[in-house]
């Protein structure tokens, strides 16, 4: 993976977006945050990574509404006086968009706050499509991919067609379609832990569907991390060669089929 | 009513059976394809959904006041009201009914309500004896089994033990074959059509009750709810508060939709609208007609943020559309009412510490809410749940403690920054020699959870902040 210093343009950027990288991209997968931050710089806007935490997803799922509420005030003051706030992982970007509302009482001040960071929050691959109108990317990846819808993408941010919008101007990406591509691959955050046997059962079909697709797939392709990591961390251990990137690496070029090794 | 605590064992075992998986694969490749079809052919699927919906919500805003109508009509058509609070009160006003009317043998068709009340040991043991008369139910009752599924009983069952179970229990001749799926219905036709003929009582659920006419309806596919309710003197019927709707046509636009949503049919192969004993003119029915209508719970709910699941049909689309439904069945759930609708319903019923894991077996896809035809937020209830158990020390300490502090290290930048830079150098090191396969096959801790059948990624030195940092400064 080549990380050369991004051209930012010389023209006026397009607004100001403050890009939550997610605790997962911070972490495990640095490339997938540097890469979604190019893609944006690219799409003309001015970038900026304030320094930030978790979400407070797993706190809100766990039932620890207390702890939740913290770190979504946290949030949102952090990313407050951006235009855009750009999240690579469209579960976190759910939490923001969808559940920050919910956290506070209905005429609170911080139920004001959040709705606006709600309107202002996008999840990556819906940005540069729904928002910036991303065209000719000039990133090449020839390979077959099965892209792996999210439960928070498709059932609470309503994203699919974007993720293929964008992939379909990757030189040489071809889409492998899963027969089940709407069921849940089970990670699910601390479900994954919490019941290991009925995570890796429904691994199992994930990799059983992504296995039989029409051709043979390099590589598995996503917006969210979490999915990516737990499948990833399936595939290794069977030895199963199908290479693992986020969608934000796909996008910005920096992917390449080395089967089994990516990840 | 029934749940189980240990959860996690009940899975194990379930997982196990390699019967279940292959039922249970056939099931989810099936349900779901029917759902979409029957969906797919309407003009516009989302206004019959917002319309069932909003007949529902209607129904459970004015329940009280539609039970009374619901009542006064029954009474009105020459039949009987009872109300039971709880299910033992259920069960003993319909054992009294049964020994009032002098029975013996009690058919009855499939109810989700009676295995709620646990009815038939109940009436067994009060001396009757009971037939199940849905062929799905019939079976698990000669296996001495429960349903492992709302709409479909014996799912976990195969072919081959439904052979076996029938040549168990019934005298077959030797030389009747048994062996298709059309010779065992031919068996168990012949075996319950004398019980049919011979019943005393019949028993029924109910799916909807309509308040403006106080009529009775019950939709089966195999007509054995007919037959239990026109070759007996009494037919007894009960119910959950929540089934009552207001009017004839709000039930219509609920039984466009149950089928649908169920098993995929525009129609059931029976709709059967019942309003009360026989009349004068009628050439059958029965001479009494009770109808005993069960809280057990559920008036609890109104008011709660668990008044959506009223709503609830009983279709099943959710545990036909469930991942983890469809990864472990429904007997290890542990509870009569398993999947999404049984994860939120059962805490109610049977108690949060009884039942603490079941809201947690979710990872949350939301296809449940999805595909619900009563747009019933079954994630949100079921997140409602977990936060009950956050609050009232429901959940082992150590995930308690685990959030608690998580949220305290994401409270700065420091925390998080320091934690964070820990956690990547303690996996690096616990790496070992692993470092440079950049894989982790065993985790400490929590994580050995993960690492039972998936390897983790070693974290790279720098994390993204670091480098943005690095990146801003040297720019």
């Amino acid at each position: 993976m080549s990380e050369t210093t991004p051209q930012k343009p010389a023209t006026a950027p397009a607004g100001r977006v403050g890009l939550l990288a997610t605790c997962l991209i911070d972490t495990f997968r640095p490339a997938a945050g540097l890469a979604s931050a190019r893609l944006l710089e690219q799409a003309g806007y001015d970038v900026s990574v304030p320094e930030q935490g978790c979400c407070g997803q797993p706190n809100f799922n766990g039932g620890d509404k207390n702890g939740a509420r913290k770190m979504a005030l946290r949030t949102i003051k952090v990313f407050a006086g951006y235009d855009y706030v750009v999240v690579p992982s469209a579960s976190c970007a759910a939490m923001l968009r969808v559940h920050y509302p919910e956290l506070f009482a209905a005429d609170s001040d911080e139920r004001v706050q959040a709705e606006d960071l709600a309107r202002r929050t996008w999840e990556l691959t819906q940005f540069l499509h729904d928002v910036a109108g991303v065209k000719n990317l000039p990133s090449e990846f020839r390979a077959n991919i099965v892209i792996h819808d999210s439960c928070s993408a498709l059932r609470e941010l309503g994203v699919r067609a974007q993720p293929r919008a964008l992939l379909a101007q990757v030189t040489g990406c071809k889409e492998q379609p899963l027969a089940n591509p709407d069921v849940c691959c089970g990670f699910g955050g601390l479900f994954c832990i919490k019941y290991p046997d009925i995570s890796n059962r429904m691994a199992q079909k994930k990799i059983a569907d992504l296995l039989t697709t029409k051709e043979p797939v390099d590589a598995l392709v996503s917006t969210d991390l979490g999915c990516l990591l737990h499948l990833a961390g399936k595939l290794h251990r069977d030895g199963t060669p199908v290479d693992v990137w986020h969608i934000a690496e796909v996008l910005n070029g920096q992917a390449s089929v080395v089967k089994g090794e990516s990840r | 009513m029934r749940a189980e605590r240990d959860f996690p064992g009940l899975v194990e075992k379930e997982m196990a059976d390699p019967v279940l998986r292959e039922s249970l694969g056939a099931m989810e490749a099936s349900r779901a394809h029917m759902y979409k079809l029957a969906f797919d052919e309407l003009d516009d699927a989302g206004e019959l959904k917002a319309r069932a919906t909003a007949v529902r919500r209607r129904s459970i805003a004015g329940m009280a006041e539609y039970l009374q109508q619901f009542e006064r009509n029954v009474l009105a058509n020459g039949g009987r009201v009872h109300w039971a609070a709880d299910g033992s009160e259920a069960n003993e006003i319909i054992a009294r009914i049964c020994r009032d009317a002098q029975a013996r043998l009690v058919t009855k068709s499939k109810s989700m309500v009676t295995e709620e009340i646990e009815l038939v040991p109940a009436l067994e043991h009060a001396g009757f004896e009971v037939v199940e008369t849905d062929l799905g139910e019939y079976i698990i009752q000669l296996r001495g089994e429960t349903p492992s599924h709302i709409t479909a009983p014996s799912l976990h069952v195969s072919l081959q033990q439904v052979i076996d179970t029938f040549n168990e229990h019934h005298q077959v001749p030797r030389d009747r074959p048994l062996e298709t799926a059309d010779q065992l219905l031919a068996e168990a036709r012949a075996v319950l059509r004398e019980k049919f003929l011979h019943a005393d009582v019949g028993i029924t659920g109910a799916n909807f009750l309509v308040a403006e006419t106080g009529s009775v309806i019950v939709v089966t596919n195999e007509g054995n709810a007919d037959l239990t309710t026109t070759l007996t003197r009494t037919h007894i019927v009960v119910t959950g508060i929540e089934k009552v709707v207001a009017t004839l046509e709000d039930a219509e636009v609920l039984l466009r939709i149950l089928p649908r949503a169920a098993v995929g049919q525009r129609l059931t192969n029976y709709t059967s609208f019942f309003h009360g004993p026989r009349g004068v003119a009628d050439a059958d029915g029965p001479n009494e007609f009770h109808v005993v209508l069960l809280d057990n719970g559920r008036s609890a709910m109104l008011g709660t943020e668990f008044e959506d699941m009223l709503r609830c049909i009983r279709c099943a689309a959710c545990l036909n559309h469930c991942p983890v439904y469809t990864a472990i069945g429904g007997h290890a759930y542990g509870s009569v009412y398993p999947g999404p609708m049984g994860a939120v319903l059962t805490p109610q019923l049977a108690g949060l510490a009884a039942s603490r894991h079941l809201p947690n077996a979710s990872t949350f896809c939301g296809r449940c809410a999805e595909v619900c035809p009563v747009g019933i937020p079954l994630p949100k209830l079921m997140r409602h749940w977990r936060e009950r158990e956050f609050a009232n020390h429901l959940r082992p300490a150590g995930e308690r403690r685990g959030l608690r502090l998580w949220a305290w290290l994401n409270d700065g930048g420091v925390r998080y920054r320091l934690a964070q830079a820990v956690t990547r150098k303690f996996l690096r090191w616990y790496a070992g020699r692993a470092l440079a396969t950049g894989w982790l096959r065993h985790l400490p801790g929590p994580g050995r959870a993960w690492a039972q059948t998936r390897d983790f990624p070693v974290p790279p030195e720098q994390s993204f902040q670091q480098l943005w940092s690095k990146r801003e400064r040297d720019t």
